[in-house]
């Protein structure tokens, strides 16, 4: 074929192009949009969401967030720190627990702590305890196994530099190895922080009343409610109002925390 | 010595002394018996070929590496005593390393007071103070917000010797401090090291910079296979070495490029 790079290009995009545009008609085609109209965007319904959906569910959905994210950090940190300790008992059990918490779904979890404890222990677990000690243990195997590989990127030489000075291991881990770890783990600690928002929806396994819905419950209750679609649109709407702020915090703090190894507002 | 803590009561002044020190990594013996007694004011620097067991002899002295057997002896100090309070005895040796080793997420002044503020508990106004009368020291007084990224590794190599200065060790150890560096940068660290040694520092100079050692040195020592080969002073172990493994070193650092005999 006697075509010059430039126009193998332009036909290459041009047939991407049309590929997409063929998959576009195809979909607003076949869709019955009236239905999918009445479904997802009844107004009225959706009126009535509010203000329950803000103050209660995305409350609720934050709350345990929150505290869950907490938790899995204060876990996590602890484990990473177990799985590098030169006690091998430390790196056994930390790297048990690892294995054990993250090959398990957030769902058998949750369970396991929601009705578990209380009866392990004969004591009756507040709702918001369960979830916060369920989700802090999804999270914190992931966190700790991301730390873990924050604190060892560090390079070996800032630990030497410390310890001759006379910096004790602890100190010398509390101001030089942990603060450049965590410039390097911020990203995968916020996609973290996105998963825990999500599992926060898996409280519902645990019952419930209507102050303690989150988004995901608070939706599916409207659902039979309403037998509108459109509680599911608002809710969803409410996800991505917390993790898309979430995503952009994380990109400005990578960027003031830049690659070149200047924290523009580091506080000694 | 074993067991004594007392500072400065050495016999005539030995501030570093190594008694047979041994150090294996794994089935390599990298030191094969070292004995070494550093005075107070006095420079010495080692030299011998990669891998002779320079640096980890140097890296021994203030227990990066724990020797496999001997003592080490600082300022009257068993440090190799394990009731020996390390963190303590680390604080009167300052280190320099050849990769710099700056902390890279505190700016010049963080790095010079981060060991003053959080080991010796000195007031931030009082380590700052520390902290600048070091930089000008070495010639970087007008970079004490840089942070390390934004500075040439000559530059580097400086506030990574002031940065030591500002804990006041008796002993300063030197781990081919210029061996990173362009050789345009090279000088300038060099000199602040001369100056050191003209003040009166005792130090511990790993290095390749024959020239330096033949200057600033009051000993030196040729290090090959783990043991010491030679040593005395400039003029006779660079001047007019003894031993055949001397000459053929020297020969091949300070003829690069030309057969040896």
């Amino acid at each position: 074929m006697a075509l010059t790079r430039r126009q193998r290009a332009r036909l290459g995009r041009g047939v991407q192009y049309a590929i997409a545009v063929a998959v576009v008609l195809l979909v607003a085609l076949t869709a019955d949009w009236a239905t999918i109209g009445r479904a997802f965007f009844d107004l009225e319904v959706a009126a009535s969401q509010f203000p329950g959906v803000i103050v209660i569910a995305l409350r609720n959905t934050i709350v345990f967030t929150a505290l869950g994210f907490v938790v899995a950090l204060a876990l996590g940190l602890v484990l990473a720190l177990m799985r590098l300790s030169s006690v091998r008992i430390y790196r056994l059990v930390a790297g048990a627990y690892v294995e054990f918490f993250r090959g398990l779904p957030a769902l058998l979890i949750v369970i396991a702590i929601g009705f578990g404890v209380p009866l392990a222990f004969g004591t009756i677990l507040d709702r918001t305890v369960a979830i916060t000690l369920a989700l802090g243990i999804v999270g914190s195997a992931y966190i700790a196994e991301t730390v873990r590989a924050g604190i060892q990127s560090v390079p070996r030489g800032q630990v030497e530099a410390a310890r001759s000075l006379g910096m004790s291991p602890l100190r010398t881990m509390v101001f030089i190895v942990i603060p450049q770890a965590f410039r390097i783990v911020l990203p995968p600690l916020t996609n973290e922080l996105i998963l825990l928002t999500k599992d926060s929806s898996l409280a519902f396994l645990l019952g419930t009343t209507l102050e303690q819905q989150e988004l995901a419950q608070f939706g599916r209750s409207a659902l039979n409610q309403f037998r509108s679609l459109t509680p599911i649109l608002v809710v969803g709407l409410c996800y991505l109002i917390i993790t898309i702020p979430l995503s952009y915090l994380a990109r400005r703090l990578e960027r003031k925390y830049g690659s070149a190894g200047m924290p523009k507002g580091a506080e000694v | 010595m074993s067991g004594s803590t007392a500072r400065g009561t050495g016999t005539d002044d030995v501030v570093v002394d190594l008694t047979d020190l041994h150090k294996s990594f794994g089935s390599n013996e990298v030191l094969r018996g070292i004995d070494l007694r550093v005075r107070r004011g006095e420079v010495v620097c080692i030299i011998g070929p990669s891998g002779s067991g320079k640096s980890t002899l140097l890296r021994c002295v203030n227990l990066l590496e724990v020797p496999s057997s001997g003592t080490v002896v600082v300022d009257g100090a068993e440090i190799t005593d394990p009731d020996c309070e390390i963190d303590d005895a680390r604080r009167t040796m300052g280190m320099v390393f050849q990769q710099f080793n700056l902390f890279t997420n505190l700016d010049v002044l963080g790095n010079l007071t981060i060991a003053p503020r959080r080991v010796l508990g000195r007031s931030r106004a009082e380590a700052e103070t520390t902290a600048r009368a070091n930089l000008a020291r070495v010639g970087l007084s007008e970079k004490e917000h840089a942070f390390p990224a934004q500075l040439s590794g000559g530059q580097q190599q400086r506030v990574a010797i002031a940065r030591a200065l500002t804990m006041e060790p008796t002993v300063m150890l030197f781990d081919e401090p210029t061996s990173a560096l362009d050789p345009e940068l090279v000088g300038d660290v060099l000199d602040v090291m001369r100056s050191l040694a003209e003040e009166g520092m005792t130090m511990l100079v790993v290095t390749h910079e024959i020239q330096f050692a033949r200057e600033v040195a009051d000993r030196v020592l040729f290090i090959d296979g783990g043991v010491i080969v030679e040593q005395g002073t400039p003029e006779k172990v660079i001047g007019a070495p003894e031993q055949e493994r001397t000459r053929n070193f020297l020969a091949r650092v300070l003829h690069p490029g030309q057969k040896t005999a």
